[in-house]
């Protein structure tokens, strides 16, 4: 908490007619500069880089990104070129080696699981920021109208996501993919669309409480327009839980991706998911390639719980009992 | 303007609000709270009015009223002599300049996110949005300084203020309009007791300097002794008694305003071990259905049966002290 | 022997951001049939201290110093041996009677649980019990008010519940932490004059924790001032308030207006109550001390007697130099 020497000048400035002095002093201290503050998120900043699981879920998680990027500089083979060499020899040939150029080894068909865990890394980690994504924005505001304006409009647009909630989701998103065809922004529409429910409702339970700050109501006894309120009081205030929420909602977009891709309903050949991927591992895992499923694996399992550990340490971090 | 012009008239205000019954159907008629019954005042340029009465006397909501926060369900509030009730939004938004407001939990009236700042340029920046961004930083400056906090802490945030110093960044938002009237609601019954006596202090040097009329709000009657002019006393959202301040505790001739001076301890131990305390009886009738007639009867030692029958009217016998009794001290 | 006995207690706190020393060596006697002030405001330590004397720390605290109560020493009594204690010779109203009462039980079941526990008294023996304690309390409508639950009732009944449960037990000391604190005056008023018939009736003693002044004034034969986790002042009611010996006590009497007299312009402490984490090496009172010396920025003053004054105080001042 700032400098010693600012809290005592201002602790001298009191208001009596015999330290008036003082506060000349102090009007002429306030050409001096002005003193820095620490906002509640450069607060939680540091609090996030004192959890160590957070930080070390940070790194791997970058790690993951970087290597999706970088990966394919060092590839031998693309993500749909057969090695006909090693075709239907998998299980002698096919092992993870550095001298063919199979980092990873390769998959049933004989294709590169090193370039098709990359593009699955892609497609996957795409899945799941472009979920959360459209959940957090259209769920913010959504949420955020919903509980500042409260009353009918309130009802009514809960009782919508009520409704929309009620329809079994995954059915749904399988019945968009067999009637439209499988393609990924069918994929990407399908699970946005549904994603942002929960997220308004969540959104809105906070927009009540926050709207009966005393400070929400200083903005409208000022006369702040309501939507401005919005964007300036309430929204800000939202990001701790929006954030929070987010970040566990990733890993739940990727899961439903590979869900769908484990059904077969995913992405299409020769693109590829982690699910998919997973999906053809375990179907051959009695043939002794147990790369073909762990490689993936590996990948998956480490992005979950990078972001369940960066949700926790943001939750710690943005902990509203702390302020 | 001169002193003495009347500011603000409120004549019969009521604020109902509608209440759900426990387990209630949502067709079923909801049930009328009035929180606000009737309450007529008027203030006048430079004065101070304070409004005294217990938790849940409708004190706050009269405020909120005034500038429109909560919806008025009749009477009239003129301002200057507009008309404020039945405004729309945008209309109402000039008169928002004039009037402002300072809140009881300091911390909680300013806006975590945002540093001093921006907090105390809002209602500039939201009436005036073309104000240059140099004249901006002056004023809040000039503010800043003016309630006795350094300027150069513009750019900290609430949480890393006292709650007298977020007291006092309230009360340099609530300034920067140069408003002619600042409603206080219960602005130091959050802050510590050596606290207190500096904002107190602040807001009556503020009103000398700038001409601001007051609305003090607060369950403290000592303070609102210490600060007011004159002092209204609300009880269950009925007024019950209006007076000059030293009249009031002088002579209270309200029952409930005497039981109500009589609870307030003195601290000074001579006085206070050998004063005889009337203690009020029973407990606040639910505002849901209060009694008939005066709403205080119920509790009052004096209480006969017109009481019950006929709601007294406030009326006065000597100049600026009006009561509503049947049996007036 | 007195009934309680504290030495040199100390109280620390440790956060995330460093120790806290809430509490710093504190002496103080009570005797039987006492009732004893603890005036201070937010951050003095004044709720601390009885926290640590019932045994009732957060988690991060911890004591050293000796508190004996009838002659047992309680700092080194485990929980167990505490809760035994605690139930039959001590007992605490707080501030806010709904946060210690349990909102899902009736009030009739709540009371007799103790009864029940402690006491072996059967179902009908502890309701009767319960019943008669309500009706000391002067809780008009006991018998329908026991049916009720804790939501049902208004403030200042649950606070004469909590009281009436606390007395139960017939504890010899009953600690009462701001117990009007939330209530409006006239509901004050009347808790106060039942606390002060409580003592007479049942011979308690009290330690009221309050900040409010008037309060003392009524019902307290001493008082101990407390800021910055020290004691500033401990003296008879009479006295602290005739002839206040510390300059904090005479700035705060000064402070409060008074319903009974005129006052123009209030007398303000200037600055802002101490930050607990960074206390000065001196008295904490210091920076906010308009008489302040040298000595006192560097060193805390000892609890003394002064002249032929029964009462003791803090400060490195003589009362001429004060004047």
């Amino acid at each position: 908490m700032g400098s010693v020497a600012s809290e005592k000048a201002n602790q001298l400035a009191k208001h009596n007619p015999k330290t008036r002095k003082i506060e000349q002093m102090a009007q002429n201290m306030a050409n001096t500069a002005p003193v820095k503050g620490r906002s509640l998120w450069q607060d939680a900043y540091h609090r996030f880089f004192q959890n160590k699981a957070a930080v070390i879920s940070v790194i791997a998680l970058t790690a993951i990104v970087l290597f999706s990027f970088i990966g394919p500089y060092f590839a031998v083979w693309s993500n749909e070129e057969i090695d006909w060499a090693r075709l239907g020899k998998a299980t002698e040939m096919g092992a993870p080696s550095l001298e063919n150029g199979h980092y990873f080894g390769i998959d049933n068909l004989g294709r590169d699981l090193y370039s098709r865990v990359i593009q699955g890394t892609q497609v996957s980690l795409m899945v799941g920021l472009i979920g959360a994504g459209i959940a957090v924005f259209v769920g913010t505001f959504y949420g955020a109208a919903a509980g500042y304006f409260g009353g009918r409009i309130d009802s009514f647009m809960m009782r919508l996501v009520d409704i929309l909630m009620s329809i079994p989701f995954m059915f749904i998103l399988i019945l968009m993919l067999v009637v439209f065809g499988r393609s990924l922004y069918m994929l990407f529409i399908g699970i946005g669309l549904l994603a942002w429910l929960d997220m308004a409702r969540i959104v809105r339970g906070q927009t009540l409480t926050i709207k009966n700050k005393e400070y929400v109501e200083a903005a409208i006894a000022t006369g702040v327009p309501s939507l401005t309120i919005i964007r300036r009081h309430i929204v800000p205030n939202l990001m701790g839980v929006v954030a929070v929420y987010a970040t566990l909602l990733v890993p739940g977009m990727i899961l439903t991706e590979s869900f769908i891709s484990f059904l077969g309903l995913g992405v299409q050949e020769p693109n590829t998911s982690w699910g998919a991927l997973i999906s053809e591992g375990a179907g051959t895992i009695n043939y002794g390639t147990t790369w073909q499923l762990f490689v993936p694996l590996f990948f998956f399992v480490v992005t979950l719980f990078s972001f369940f550990f960066i949700g926790d340490g943001l939750r710690d971090a943005l902990d509203p009992k702390d302020r | 303007m001169s002193k003495g012009e009347t500011l603000l008239e409120v004549s019969g205000v009521k604020v109902d609000f509608n209440i759900k019954p426990d387990g209630a159907m949502p067709w079923t008629k909801p049930l009328k709270l009035h929180a606000v019954n009737d309450v007529s005042f008027d203030l006048k340029r430079g004065e101070t009015l304070g409004i005294v009465g217990e938790s849940g006397c409708g004190k706050s909501t009269l405020a909120r009223a005034i500038i429109s926060l909560v919806p008025t369900s009749g009477g009239s509030i003129v301002w200057l002599g507009d008309e404020l009730v039945g405004l729309s939004k945008s209309e109402m938004r000039p008169h928002r300049k004039e009037i402002q407001m300072i809140f009881q939990d300091p911390l909680a009236s300013l806006d975590p996110r945002m540093n001093i700042g921006e907090i105390i340029a809002e209602p500039l920046k939201t009436h005036f949005p073309r104000t240059p961004k140099k004249e901006i930083v002056e004023r809040v400056k000039e503010m800043m300084s003016k309630v006795g906090l350094l300027p150069n802490l513009v750019n900290r945030y609430p949480h890393e203020f006292s709650g007298g110093q977020c007291q006092r960044i309230g009360i340099a938002r609530a300034l920067i309009l140069n408003p002619k009237l600042i409603i206080c609601d219960e602005p130091v019954s959050a802050l510590d007791v050596s606290i207190q006596a500096q904002v107190i202090n602040l807001l009556k040097e503020l009103q000398n300097e700038l001409g601001l009329s007051l609305i003090f709000i607060a369950h403290d009657l000592s303070v609102v002794k210490h600060v007011s002019d004159r002092i209204m006393v609300l009880y269950l959202g009925n007024a019950m008694e209006i007076s000059s301040s030293a009249e009031l505790y002088s002579h209270p001739r309200h029952p409930y305003t005497n039981l109500l001076i009589s609870a307030v301890p003195i601290p000074d131990p001579e006085i206070e071990l050998n004063r005889e305390i009337s203690l009020i009886e029973g407990e606040l009738p639910s505002p849901l259905s209060p009694p008939s007639g005066c709403v205080f009867r119920t509790r009052c030692p004096k209480a006969q049966a017109i009481c019950a029958a006929e709601k007294p009217e406030m009326k006065s016998e000597t100049k600026d002290h009006m009561v509503a009794c049947h049996f007036p001290d | 022997m007195s009934l309680l006995e504290v030495r040199d207690l100390d109280v620390t706190f440790s956060t995330n951001d460093g120790t806290v020393r809430a509490v710093n060596k504190i002496s103080f006697d009570l005797e039987a049939g006492e009732t004893l002030a603890i005036v201070g405001e937010s951050g003095s330590g004044k709720s601390q201290a009885v926290f640590a004397i019932m045994g009732l720390l957060a988690d991060n605290g911890s004591t050293s110093g000796s508190v004996l109560f009838h002659g047992e020493e309680l700092t080194h009594l485990n929980d167990t041996q505490l809760n035994k204690i605690r139930a039959n010779d001590m007992a605490m109203i707080f501030q806010d009677p709904m946060t210690s009462l349990n909102p899902y039980m009736r009030v009739r079941d709540q009371m007799s649980e103790v009864l029940q526990l402690h006491k072996g008294m059967s179902k009908s023996e502890a309701y009767n019990a319960c019943v008669s304690m309500l009706e000391a309390v002067k809780l008009p409508d006991a018998t329908s008010v026991i049916n009720r639950f804790p939501h049902e009732c208004s403030g200042g009944m649950r606070q004469r519940i909590m009281i009436a449960m606390s007395l139960l037990c017939q504890p010899k000391l009953l600690i009462a932490d701001e117990p009007t604190t939330a209530l409006d005056v006239t509901v004050q008023a009347q808790i106060m004059a039942l606390l002060r018939r409580v003592q007479d009736d049942f011979g308690t003693a009290i330690i009221l924790i309050t900040h409010d002044l008037g309060v003392v004034a009524g019902s307290c034969e001493k008082t101990l001032v407390m800021y910055g986790g020290r004691i500033l002042e401990y003296a008879t009611t009479k006295e602290i308030f005739a002839a206040p010996s510390h300059p904090y006590t005479r700035g705060l009497l000064s402070a409060v207006p008074r319903l009974d007299t005129e006052t123009d312009e209030l007398v303000t402490i200037p600055g802002n109550p101490p930050n607990m984490m960074e206390l000065p090496a001196g008295c904490p009172f210091a920076p906010r001390c308009e008489f302040a010396k040298d000595i006192c920025h560097a060193e805390m003053p000892e609890l003394v007697a002064h002249g032929d004054h029964e009462g003791l105080r803090a400060c490195h001042l003589s009362l001429e130099e004060l004047s």
